[in-house]
């Protein structure tokens, strides 16, 4: 799957703007660009500008000019996060069934755990950051748009149950579409599971992280990815309950470009802080400290 | 018991004779009286809420609300609640908690509204802590599907100890259209999508989602609403008397487990 594929849903959005600014007067006219090869630039979805690949994937693949947070794969992710080698995976042969026998549910499946070096759209487990011992959660849109469907859910629910028998915090970068349509029912059912974990957790003191990193939307907004002590960001994401092309839909009118950002959700109460990806690690670290975690320990 | 398909049951709720809670709650319960506002932004009118007593004893009720005609339903927004419809079932389900009566809420909603001012007031976030909050209430909760159980906007009002679906009632994911137009883009085949989705009543109790079905009139709850509410009356009463008799640490165990064991996966 290349770049183009994990950004089609931002691209959407500008696809949805190019359009309604048709009916503007006179566009002028754009310099027809020479074909360059996908893996030497990335385009920016947000800002459209390009910038050289190595460049960008120098910089944790933010965007340069606008600062965009790009969507990472889980060992990406958990490379910018955990300390080297302190990673040990929880549940990692977990897999899905059919539960309303969706037809070629499970071929999809399987093709998505051959071509993602993953066995379904969330990576769990525990590892040390900057020494603070912690379990996590990373989501990865490569699989499924990280849909939730029962193993998301039971990956979830067990690493909240995990950390509350062992004293540790929880760390949860989120991702997501929303639920797995193709499990039907089942699939909701995970965010009164996960959002059940969690009640239990809290009331045994744990504390729980959430980085909302892009997108976190739908069933996983309306679930585990709210219920953070602390809910964190990172720049330019997409955070929203219902699709930006629903509510076109339902309203009849266009939505401003910076609906549904990071930056949208803070100004509105709903994030408590944005933090860059270079300086994500540490602050994880300072807020473990804070929370009277200790260094290679529970609580 | 009717065995229609699910496409016709969908045609069948959607019915505008379909009974509402404006129906069922004069029948069922004595004395409603509501209660409005979430105490932080406004009052919903998709959700009512407030308190009456049933066979004597008080209990709070938390419902949503389809219009039954076109003004009530411009009033309720078709049922589809904002946030603070939401934060205004929770502050009350959070005084019942405080005063020791049962929960009892009456599901029947295409799902959370879709828009700028939801989003702008956190409908994720509303309803998320809703989910959280409901799994440790430390009453009785029952929930009831009366027609449309749509997704999220269903499940705030639906984490409870029992679950009991109206024979005819659905509850799923996304609505078959919307189901359709994601993986098929094409929102034409809802019929396809409705019979593929397992979103019957009787699909819900093979998977574990809810406990109990309630019988319809023949026909459906239209063609006799009274008889409908007396078979709502009767599983409530029975239940409300059953839950009141568990110990409240056991029936939060068996609320947390009821969810928790659902999920189809190998390992």
């Amino acid at each position: 799957m290349g770049l183009e594929d994990l950004l089609k849903k931002v691209k959407h959005r500008f696809n949805d703007e190019k359009e309604e600014n048709k009916t503007e007067p006179a566009p002028k006219p754009e310099v027809k660009s020479v074909k360059i090869p996908e893996d030497l630039f990335f385009k920016c979805p947000r800002c459209r500008t390009a910038s050289y690949m190595e460049d960008f994937e120098k910089d944790r693949k933010v965007c340069a000019h606008c600062h965009y947070h790009a969507r990472l794969t889980w060992k990406e992710r958990l490379e910018q996060t955990a300390d080297g080698g302190s990673f040990v995976e929880h549940d990692a042969g977990m897999e899905s069934l059919n539960p309303i026998s969706y037809p070629d549910y499970a071929d999809k499946l399987k093709k998505l755990r051959e071509q993602c070096d993953m066995r379904e759209a969330v990576v769990t487990g525990e590892c040390t950051v900057r020494g603070y011992k912690a379990v996590i959660g990373i989501m990865d849109s490569n699989f499924m748009m990280a849909s939730m469907g029962s193993v998301v859910g039971e990956k979830i629910t067990r690493a909240f149950e995990y950390a509350t028998d062992k004293n540790l915090p929880v760390i949860m970068f989120t991702a997501s579409g929303g639920a797995r349509m193709q499990e039907g029912i089942i699939s909701l059912m995970q965010m009164a599971k996960t959002s059940g974990a969690i009640a239990r957790f809290s009331e045994a003191g744990g504390l729980y992280i959430t980085v909302m990193t892009d997108p976190t939307t739908g069933g996983v907004t309306a679930s585990f990815a709210s219920l953070g002590d602390i809910i964190i960001a990172e720049p330019k994401v997409l955070i929203g309950f219902a699709g930006r092309r629903v509510i076109q839909d339902t309203i009849k009118q266009k939505l401003p470009d910076e609906f549904q950002s990071a930056e949208f959700l803070l100004e509105n109460g709903f994030v408590d802080m944005i933090i860059e990806r270079k300086k994500m690690r540490s602050c994880l670290a300072r807020l473990m400290k804070v929370h009277n975690y200790e260094k290679g320990a529970g609580k | 018991m009717s065995k229609l398909t699910a496409t016709e049951r969908l045609a069948l709720i959607r019915l505008k004779n379909r009974p509402t809670v404006n129906d069922y709650i004069p029948l069922i319960f004595n004395r409603f009286m509501e209660f409005h506002g979430d105490r932080h932004y406004g009052d919903d009118a998709a959700i009512m809420g407030g308190i009456a007593t049933f066979y004597s004893m008080p209990v709070t009720i938390l419902a949503q609300v389809k219009g039954r005609d076109i003004e009530e339903n411009k009033r309720t927004n078709f049922a589809m609640p904002h946030p603070e419809g939401y934060r205004k079932a929770l502050r009350l389900a959070k005084q019942a908690e405080k005063f020791g009566r049962p929960v009892i809420c009456l599901v029947d909603t295409p799902g959370a509204f879709c828009g700028i001012e939801a989003e702008e007031r956190g409908q994720g976030e509303a309803i998320a802590r809703n989910l959280m909050e409901f799994m440790t209430l430390k009453v009785p909760i029952i929930s009831i599907i009366l027609g449309e159980g749509g997704s999220g906007g269903a499940l705030a009002l639906a984490v409870c100890d029992e679950l009991a679906v109206l024979e005819n009632a659905l509850y799923s994911v996304i609505s078959p259209r919307g189901f359709a137009s994601i993986l098929w883009k094409d929102p034409s085949r809802e019929k396809e999508a409705a019979e593929l989705m397992k979103i019957t009543s009787e699909d819900l109790l093979t998977f574990g989602v809810c406990e109990r079905i309630i019988h319809e009139p023949a026909g459906g709850a239209h063609n006799d609403c009274q008889l409908m509410a007396d078979n709502i009356s009767e599983y409530l009463f029975e239940v409300i008397k059953r839950l009141s008799g568990v110990n409240i640490n056991a029936l939060l165990k068996n609320r947390y487990d009821k969810f928790r064991k659902i999920g189809m996966f190998t390992e």
